[in-house]
């Protein structure tokens, strides 16, 4: 290249350079930084993953909900730190005899972000706006689909059946028959009040099915509600999530000015972000660091254990044996839970004695852990004709749940009991996505383990999750002559009106399940933890994972 | 050469419809799928169904192809399932970009500075102590992992020492005004001088780790240029003629030098995408290769397929501009 060549080159890269320079404007406020950081009441919490989007109605994963959770509030909400429902945008309500109309009385002094009222006519344009959804969105709009059955398209199936405002802040819901599950389900993120004006200017139910995905309207970037948070921005390149708190808001003040969630998806890096200081918290430590964590300063916060891992059967598979309760008791005997929850599980970590948790309604107290003694299980085994059977026992990896932080470790206890009473365990494996949910849900495995985390505080939403559909669910129970009675025991007993007769039904089905089905085998429940740094204050775990920042401060700033 | 070069083009179009095809099979020959990411444990045969026959998952995998092909050509590639549900993959490609290209510049960047003068400077002091060094130094950046490496570097820099960030692109609450999505590019845009150094205080581990690899090769092909060279006898000529070092450093050795360095870092250019994979995974670096992972994790096959092509697409173009670097570099070349 010539010298002429070359200062004609590098002129143009300058004033290549000069001219996207002065297009590019600082768009920073006149003070320069906005600070940011610990130092102006900024708590930033380092999630696991992206959210989808922040409209909550069409989300089904934990990350969105964490987000929209704070900007979002139900007609009932959950009183922190329990699974309880307690009042939050109702501030009261009644059924009436039959379980069928429930009337809501409203808070008058609420106003969604956009400063539109939020009255009875809001309620309403909500039901309906979620009632009323096309193709694309009842398959999106999963916990609609879930808890309600169907959609305005298949009124006569859903539970849902209207909304009536009766005064200015006075609704009447009606649905098609008593359950246990209503209104407590009200409380999910997903049914949320959001604002009737700003989800009809931004065509919120405008959702398309597009290739293999769906795309969301304008909305679902720019969500309205209520709470002590208001949506600031999305800053996708770097991760992070901004909401500022909303100085309208009708209850008490959020503690902090801004909160930050930042993605951050490896655990490990998480730990390092809290001990840099530049995170003030996170979610779902790995049990190992608990201690850890603890001694250099932050806080561990254990929520209660408000989940259920099992060891399922598939009773309606290949293998016949497993279809002999005295097998599924014996390989119950087996197993040295004790053992398994005090060296794989975290502190606080119980041994499950049913398919459900202790402080849901429903939970039977009668019921006793069956007891590990591997001579009554070789001698149940012995008795069945089924002494060294073979099993094809799964469990997922590239996966941690709340239930279970580390699937191999508690397999690989499992397995060893199993072996121990002469079991051939064939050892089987898959990723979470890839392939191990969908080999369960096909009845691919004898046995396999997994769990549930309940969605809010019903019994049904746990033991009629697992056998309430008989047709489908991934224990095969279909294929047991008891399989029908259990589903439509289950379904009478969430029918039921009076609250302690239904507790009382659904106590009478736990001990069947365990004393006569045994479908599976609960194993455990295990706490989840989230982790704060130094400072911070006023975090209050949920058993639910569903936690609410208003209360949060950091020490330092406002 | 502008034949060759619209022939090479027209290949490339054939390269990526055959890939096209294959990365089509592949992906839903993997077993999960999108549908079991997005139901969780909450999936039955029923919620499988409804969901698969939205998405049109249960159409046979060639109607599928054709469907995905029609829509591509009219620029459509298909929405993301979970990366950033709901935005076109194609925008997704192109959001997080920027970040892959600062991050591999700067890989890249490190690797040629250091590269270069360090093989060249073995070669001239052959057998030194400075030879020994640097060659066991290469060695080590080839064979170590670039995870292990971006581990360790972060280990020390980040957590014991606490000189530099531990992971992501900026800080938060920084208020950075964003132009191209490249952050050192935009704070000195902006002339917002406390993102840019922010954003390149962030940059510095990550791209350490991912120079390792190019660094090392660089280097030794560099070396080994120099040392053929120098035993050339237009070297020896130059040198009886009475030229000075620099002079015979500058226009014989180095220029003739250059030309296996030149191809050298052209491959490595490709190859950088593989390493920012693993580099951007360690650091939750939301570039490509973050993408790409997660997207891998959850079966978002738009994604998937728009970054598994654009990964090929720009592979193929910078083996191409490597070719016509060489052509000018090497004027036999053109002549051909």
């Amino acid at each position: 290249m010539s010298r002429t060549r070359s200062v004609a080159a590098w002129t143009t890269a300058v004033l290549a350079a000069a001219t996207l320079a002065g297009c590019a404007e600082s768009q920073r406020d006149d003070d320069g930084s906005s600070g940011g950081g610990e130092d102006s009441g900024t708590f930033v919490f380092g999630a696991a993953g992206a959210p989808e989007m922040f409209d909550p109605f069409y989300a089904t994963d934990g990350e969105t909900f964490r987000v929209t959770r704070q900007m979002f509030e139900g007609l009932v909400g959950i009183e922190p730190g329990t699974a309880e429902v307690v009042p939050e945008l109702a501030t009261s309500w009644e059924p009436n005899e039959d379980g069928t109309e429930w009337t809501f009385e409203l808070r008058d002094d609420v106003k969604f972000h956009d400063g539109t009222d939020f009255n009875a006519e809001a309620v309403c344009a909500n039901f309906e706006r979620m009632f009323d959804q096309n193709e694309a969105g009842q398959t999106a709009g999963e916990y609609w689909g879930y808890v309600m059955g169907a959609f305005k398209n298949d009124a006569a199936n859903s539970l849902y059946q209207g909304c009536e405002a009766t005064g200015d802040y006075e609704a009447v819901v009606t649905i098609s028959g008593p359950t246990s599950g209503f209104p407590t389900m009200l409380s999910l993120a997903s049914l949320s009040m959001q604002s009737p004006t700003a989800m009809e200017e931004g065509d919120a139910n405008g959702i398309a099915a597009e290739g293999e995905g769906f795309s969301f309207p304008d909305y679902a970037d720019n969500p309205v509600g209520t709470g002590p948070f208001t949506f600031g921005e999305y800053d996708e390149a770097n991760g992070t999530i901004t909401l500022e708190r909303n100085d309208d808001y009708y209850g008490e003040q959020a503690g902090v000015s801004e909160l930050v969630f930042r993605v951050i998806p490896d655990e490990s890096t998480r730990r390092q972000e809290l001990e840099a200081g530049s995170i003030n918290g996170y979610d779902l430590p790995n049990p190992v660091d608990w201690q850890g964590l603890e001694d250099d300063g932050n806080s561990v916060e254990i929520r209660d254990a408000f989940n259920i891992l099992y060891l399922g059967f598939n009773l309606d598979g290949a293998n016949p044996q497993l279809k002999d309760p005295k097998v599924r008791q014996a390989l119950y005997h087996a197993l040295n839970r004790d053992q398994l929850v005090q060296t794989q599980l975290p502190e606080g970590a119980t041994v499950a004695t049913q398919f459900m948790p202790d402080t849901v309604s429903g939970y039977n107290t009668d019921l006793q852990p069956y007891e590990y003694d591997p001579e009554e299980a070789k001698r149940l085994l012995a008795e069945a004709g089924a002494e060294g059977m073979e099993l094809t026992f799964a469990y997922p990896t590239e996966v941690s749940r709340p239930y279970m932080p580390d699937p191999e470790k508690i397999y690989e206890a499992l397995r060893t009991d199993l072996e121990a009473v002469g079991v051939k365990v064939n050892v089987k494996t898959a990723s979470w996505n890839g392939g191990y949910l969908d080999n369960v849900t096909a009845g691919r495995y004898d046995a396999y383990i997994l769990g549930w985390t309940g969605d809010y505080d019903s019994p049904f939403n746990f033991i009629g999750t697992f056998f309430g559909n008989l047709k489908e669910n991934d224990f095969g129970t279909k294929g047991m002559p008891w399989g029908k009675q259990l589903a439509d025991d289950l379904k009478a007993a969430d029918a039921i009106v009076d609250e302690g007769e239904r507790a009382a039904a659904f106590e009478e089905i736990n001990g069947q399940i365990m004393e006569e089905y045994l479908p599976g085998l609960p194993i455990s429940h295990s706490p989840p933890a989230l982790v704060v740094g130094p400072g911070v204050d006023g975090v209050v775990p949920s058993p639910l994972t569903a936690e609410e920042f208003d209360s949060v401060t950091v020490e330092g700033g406002q | 050469m502008i034949r060759f070069v619209v022939r090479r083009l027209l290949q490339m179009c054939l390269v990526v419809l055959v890939l096209s095809m294959l990365v089509f099979a592949w992906l839903r020959s993997l077993p999960g799928g999108p549908v079991s990411a997005m139901l969780g444990e909450r999936q039955t045969e029923e919620r499988r169904a409804a969901l698969e026959a939205a998405l049109g998952l249960d159409q046979p995998l060639p109607v599928q192809y054709l469907k995905f092909l029609e829509r591509a050509v009219q620029g459509n590639f298909g929405v993301s399932t979970k990366v950033l549900p709901g935005e076109d993959a194609f925008q997704v490609f192109l959001d997080r970009l920027p970040a892959t290209v600062e991050l591999s510049f700067l890989a890249m960047l490190l690797a040629i500075v250091l590269g270069i003068p360090l093989g060249y400077l073995a070669a001239r002091r052959r057998g030194s102590l400075t030879d020994t060094g640097a060659v066991i130094f290469s060695l080590v950046g080839v064979a170590v992992p670039v995870f292990f490496t971006a581990f360790l570097l972060k280990y020390f820099f980040a957590v014991e020492w606490n000189l530099l960030p531990v992971s992501g692109r900026q800080s938060t609450g920084l208020d950075a005004t964003r132009v191209t999505g490249m952050f050192v590019l935009d704070g000195v845009l902006t002339r917002e001088w406390d993102a840019a150094w922010d954003a390149l205080k962030h940059l510095i581990l990550p791209s350490l780790a991912l120079a390792t690899i190019p660094f090392a090769v660089i280097f030794r092909i560099t070396r080994a240029a120099v040392l053929d060279v120098l035993d050339e006898d237009y070297v020896r000529t130059a040198e009886a003629k009475g030229l000075t070092a620099r002079v015979i450093r500058a226009r014989h050795v180095l220029r003739n030098a250059m030309l296996p360095v030149v191809t050298t870092i052209g491959l490595q250019v490709g190859g950088l995408l593989a390493g920012a994979v693993l580099t951007e995974t360690v650091f939750s670096f939301r570039g490509v290769g973050d993408a790409l992972a997660t997207a891998f994790r959850e079966k978002d096959y738009p994604v998937l397929q728009v970054l598994i092509m654009a990964a090929a697409v720009i592979y193929v173009l910078v083996n191409l501009l490597v070719d016509v670097a060489y052509a000018i570099i090497d004027p036999r070349i053109r002549t051909r």
